[in-house]
């Protein structure tokens, strides 16, 4: 499979998923470390990518979404942000809310 | 001129900013003395006024786009004006580096 059909796959097919350096468990970067512990503080499942153990999604996520760094967290199949944006949303109360409904919606139609 | 002044040159003239902050946090990181690698900027302007965060962040994106084929790391933070005000002008910090995909440096 063509490696920006992988990763379509991968953002559609879960509702939230994150593209990070490291894992949840054990993050390689600052900023991919803060996106994840503000999405595991949200206390919905997601799914992540380690792009370091991933070359080739390394390589051609950032042309994937037009976003030129990492982390990239997408919710519903659509890119929310970068760390940045990802805190911001988890300080406005608003990350929780999005993730719990993208949970919900794939519930309904799993 | 230097990263840091090619950053603030090329974000004055786009978004006319009400506040502007470059910092080069490149000592924060393990990487050459020399290295110009990780910056942080705070952009104020009224150009981001009623856009969502991703689309104030894809315009700076855009605006920096061949510097950031040469640097590390960008931390972000876009406010309106309005906003500015309500946070008393003060930007989150930056988080430290853990040395991830340390290689990538050009």
């Amino acid at each position: 499979m063509d490696v920006l059909d992988r990763i379509k796959e991968q953002v559609e097919s879960n509702p939230v998923i994150i593209y990070m350096k490291g894992t949840p468990q054990m993050p390689q970067c600052g900023f991919s470390s803060r996106a994840a512990e503000a999405m595991k503080k949200a206390g919905v499942e997601f799914a992540y990518v380690n792009v370091l153990a991933d070359p080739e999604i390394f390589e051609n996520l950032p042309r994937f979404a037009d976003w030129p760094t990492f982390p990239q967290v997408y919710i519903n199949g659509e890119l929310v942000g970068g760390c940045d944006i990802t805190l911001e949303l988890a300080e406005r109360g608003e990350l929780q809310k999005m993730m719990q409904e993208a949970a919900a919606k794939k519930e309904e139609t799993s | 001129m230097s990263m840091q002044e090619t950053i603030e040159t090329k974000l004055k003239e786009t978004f006319d900013p009400v506040h502007l902050e470059v910092e080069n946090e490149t000592h924060m990181h393990n990487v050459p003395p020399d290295a110009e690698s990780h910056y942080k900027i705070t952009l104020v302007s009224a150009a981001f006024d009623g856009l969502p965060l991703i689309k104030q962040h894809r315009l700076v994106n855009e605006t920096l786009k061949e510097e950031l084929q040469k640097i590390h790391a960008l931390a972000l933070h876009t406010y309106t004006p309005d906003q500015w005000f309500e946070r008393s002008g003060k930007a989150p910090e930056s988080p430290p580096c853990l040395d991830g995909g340390n290689a990538k440096i050009g």
